[in-house]
């Protein structure tokens, strides 16, 4: 099991650099003129040169690419191109509020998906035909326009929840629950079903298996062979899907937050975009691609843990 | 071997082309939502001839205007026709899906293909590739491009059909590697055709349908991103989108609520149709290749049946005598042409300190006769019986929760393939524990000293090593005698075995004959014994029933039955079976009483 851990954070590593590597020079190499997007039209060229001189932009890539490095690794992300504020500060107030939505949702959508799942599984009939339809739904139905449609109805109109705006739990736990709720449930509707679908094909082929008669050979009841067995066996192939559909979150969660005015990374990398505050960018691209890893190496954790055969890979 | 070969070619290539597309004529699903999507297609052409309105004009008059006879979807906030905008940008949504749905299908499944067909450093690293690029959040990703390359749609698509590759670069793969184990060998012996050739040929003909399921899943998430995207004013914002609508409508959700249906429907029912494609086509695949049984259980047959087997049972008073009596036992399945009877009348009984073998070739239904004892058929199945009691306990008619209380504590099964029937995610232990405390109230420490001693008593050197194992580190042999030790955990009085050393090495397979004898006597067992193989007959059985076609053709001692066989199939069966072994010597071996351990069994010429 260590050895198993320690190989998952390896590679974790590896793949943390690799992509804050290829952001790095997609930004500060290929970009044709960073800094003439940031001044706008008006700038003469002598006050591109001299805010490139300013920012370092005048040195070779390779070199601002160490340097950033350098200082990413002792945790300082360089600062904003437009207020001069440090990006490991903004991220530090931002990040706590992307990761309450999106692991909330996370969670919810996993209750959610494994109960649907499995009473579609166990019931069949209209729970089944009603789970394949809402599976299609939450397909098709765009995270955003679901935001939008909650927004209007519970929060403009029938003012059960706060339109927009984010309480940090430090300062009100009821109030943190209410500002995350219509966000969360724009997040975890589509994810559900998907994961609902998924446990549902799982349970379905784990109990066509032979250890499931064995199992009801020895007298044990079809309640413990069930949460003890074919939904153990079922995990697996969830928690794969779980952790694609996490990221597939965070996306999600970019105009989400846009749509509720949280202030998470996502508002920030929108605004970072639009102005073309390259360091800001950069940084929210960083810690999305931690967080990722992180949540996946802990799935694969929680894997190895259910899975013994994992634990081999 | 070319004829195998043959067989291999056309069992590939049976589940993709002609065959395929006439089983797709009979979905409507498929049929319907395909026509969706050429009309979404036909729309987004002829939008300059369906509207009149230009959709990049405003008026103010048209501000936040109502339905009208001129604009049938009425004015948006800032004064656009809502129908030319929703007409107009389906070609964006549409183009968008276009792009990055074609950029992904081209780089991922080439290097798919080549990564499973090569092997090697190249796979190595683009596996990698594709893993960290699915562990990109696509959105941000996005984001990172439109800063270096503008808010231009295109160089977006092409970037989300990058991020979207791996989906199709690991379906090829795995197909690849999955089609070279089948074919690879037998292809590289036929003469004058390339081997590649042919593994391409047979590659393509496999991944064609996966890729174009994938496909449309990646067509209608690539026009929800395009939407989000426009959503959040990213793209060309004189162009007309659903994004942008969605948009419009969120900022005027006071004012103008319906705003916000027209661009839902237009992205919901194109992906939607994108979604069914796909989900269609997958059960349509998954259909040609049998996995899914659509068929129910008849409930209301069952439960009829279940009223008849009363009172016939009723009406034969006639005691047989046995401790388990199994009289006049059907067994069926739901077909398309009605029920199918697998099982025709089966009657037997065993008593205690007595081994039954039941002998037939696979699919003569001497398994499901096992199943239906037990009480284990699939759901589907439909059992009648006259009888079936155990020590006058009738099983027919008993609550699941009493036959789970009779299970493994009175009657009990050893299963034929011993991998397969342990769960793999628990240690041998915990599911020999598990089972004993299930039915006594014992602590753990004493369920676990008494799984040791029993995994002595089936032979297992290094007991308290296996019952930390997990079923994938012990071996067959090893497993089936955990299996055995599990069946007589809870000392039943009757065990049920199902080929019980079939799977099993011949060395072995005698060993496990062996144990079970042992513990037969040892435990005054009635065993039944579920075989296609004669010679375990003639090792271990009393009498033997010798069933064909869902009946027992007959039943004898087994000393009459191999000097004396009455029923042709029977002689048949015989006859075949020990050809050039001559059965009677080794009965006699065996009768005079100096059995041991050896069998010699025969190799194994079928299994069920």
């Amino acid at each position: 099991m260590l050895w198993y851990t320690a190989r998952k954070l390896a590679t974790a590593i590896v793949l943390v650099l690799a992509v804050a590597t290829v952001t790095f020079f997609m930004l500060y190499g290929a970009s044709a003129d960073p800094v003439a997007n940031l001044l706008g039209q008006t700038a003469t060229p002598a006050q591109i040169a001299a805010r490139r001189i300013e920012l370092g932009l005048d040195r070779p890539v390779i070199v601002q690419y160490g340097d950033w490095l350098l200082n990413a690794i002792q945790g300082n992300l360089g600062t904003s191109w437009l207020n001069r504020q440090p990006v490991t500060d903004t991220l530090i107030l931002r990040v706590p509020v992307t990761l309450s939505i999106t692991i909330v949702a996370t969670i919810v959508a996993a209750i959610v998906g494994v109960v649907v799942g499995t009473m579609a599984a166990r019931w069949r009939g209209w729970v089944d035909h009603a789970l394949q339809v809402l599976v299609i739904v939450g397909f098709a139905l765009p995270a955003f326009w679901l935001a939008v449609v909650l927004s209007t109805t519970f929060a403009v109109n029938l003012r059960l929840f706060p339109a927009i705006g984010y309480i940090s739990p430090a300062t009100s736990i009821g109030g943190w629950m209410s500002s995350i709720t219509l966000p969360v449930v724009a997040l975890a509707a589509g994810v559900s079903a998907s994961i609902a679908q998924q446990i549902r094909n799982s349970v379905l082929d784990v109990e066509r298996r032979d250890f499931v008669r064995a199992l009801r050979s020895r007298g044990l009841g079809s309640r413990r062979i069930l949460f003890f067995h074919t939904l153990r066996n079922a995990a697996p192939a969830g928690l794969v899907v779980l952790s694609l559909q996490f990221i597939g979150m965070l996306g999600g969660a970019v105009i989400i937050e846009n749509i509720f005015a949280l202030p998470g990374i996502g508002s920030l990398a929108i605004d970072a975009t639009n102005v073309g505050d390259v360091p800001v960018v950069m940084g929210v691209m960083l810690v999305t691609v931690v967080i990722v890893v992180v949540v996946n190496l802990a799935l694969d954790l929680i894997q190895g843990v259910i899975n013994p055969k994992a634990r081999l890979r | 071997m070319s004829v195998s070969t043959e067989t291999a070619a056309v069992a590939v290539s049976d589940a993709s082309p002609r065959q395929f597309l006439r089983q797709l004529a009979r979905r409507p699903m498929l049929l319907g939502s395909s026509l969706v999507l050429m009309v979404v297609v036909l729309l987004a052409l002829l939008a300059p001839l369906l509207t009149p309105y230009d959709p990049t004009k405003t008026s103010l008059s048209l501000v936040l205007a109502p339905p009208s006879a001129a604009h049938p979807l009425g004015g948006d906030g800032v004064g656009h026709d809502v129908l030319a905008r929703l007409l107009w940008g389906s070609g964006a949504s549409l183009m968008a899906g276009a792009i990055a749905t074609g950029v992904a299908v081209l780089v991922g499944v080439p290097a798919g293909l080549i990564a499973g067909y090569r092997r090697g450093r190249f796979d190595t690293v683009s596996s990698w590739f594709a893993d960290a690029l699915l562990a990109i959040p696509g959105i941000v990703a996005l984001l990172v491009v439109v800063s270096v390359f503008g808010t231009a749609i295109t160089p977006t698509m092409i970037a989300l059909g990058i991020l979207f590759a791996p989906n199709f670069f690991r379906l090829s793969r795995a197909t690849v590697v999955q089609v070279r184990k089948e074919l690879y060998i037998d292809a590289a012996k036929i003469s004058g055709l390339s081997a590649t050739r042919i593994v391409f040929r047979h590659i393509l003909a496999v991944v064609a349908t996966p890729i174009l399921i994938q496909a449309s899943l990646t067509a209608g998430v690539a026009i929800i991103v395009q939407s989000g995207l426009a959503f959040l004013g990213i793209g060309n914002a004189l162009e007309p989108s659903w994004g942008a609508m969605v948009n419009d409508a969120y900022r005027n959700n006071v004012a103008a609520p319906q705003l916000i249906l027209w661009p839902g429907l237009a992205i919901g029912i194109t992906a939607a149709a994108l979604a069914i494609v796909g989900s269609s086509l997958s059960d349509a695949l998954n259909r040609s290749g049998g996995r899914f049984r659509t068929a129910r259980p008849d409930r209301r047959a069952q439960r009829r049946q279940t009223h008849e087997d009363a009172v016939r049972r009723a009406a034969s008073a006639a005691d047989v005598d046995g401790h388990l009596v199994v009289e006049g036992l059907r067994v069926s399945y739901p077909s398309e042409a009605g029920l199918r009877e697998v099982v025709r009348g089966v009657s037997f009984s065993v008593n205690r300190g007595e081994c039954l073998g039941i002998v037939g070739e696979s699919g003569s239904g001497k398994s499901q006769t096992a199943f239906a004892v037990l009480g284990l058929l699939p759901s589907e199945a439909v059992r009648q019986a006259d009888r079936i009691q155990l020590d006058g306990i009738d099983l027919i008619t008993a609550r699941e929760r009493d036959l789970d209380r009779l299970r493994v504590t009175r009657i009990a099964y050893i299963p034929q393939d011993p991998m397969s029937n342990l769960d793999p995610v628990y240690t041998i232990g915990a599911q020999m524990i598990e089972t004993i405390r299930a039915h006594e109230r014992v602590s753990q420490r004493a369920a676990r000293a008494r799984a040791q001693e029993l995994l002595g008593q089936v032979g297992i050197v290094d007991p308290a090593r296996t019952l930390a194992a997990y079923p994938h580190e012990i071996s067959g042999g090893m497993a089936q005698r955990v299996l055995i030790a599990i069946a007589v955990s809870c000392d039943p009085e009757v065990v049920i075995a199902d080929e019980p050393t079939t799977a099993l090495d011949v060395t072995v397979q005698a060993e496990v004959l062996a144990l079970l004898r042992r513990l037969q006597r040892e435990r005054n067992l009635a065993v039944v014994l579920v075989t296609h193989n004669l010679g375990v007959v003639a090792d271990i059985c009393d009498r033997v029933a010798v069933m064909r076609d869902g009946e027992i053709v007959e039943t004898a001692d087994v000393f009459t039955l191999f000097r004396d066989p009455q029923h042709p199939y029977t002689k048949e069966l015989l006859g075949s079976t020990l050809s050039g072994a001559e059965p009677r010597t080794r009965l006699l071996g065996r009768a005079s009483a100096a059995s041991r351990a050896s069998v010699e069994t025969e190799p194994e010429g079928e299994s069920s």
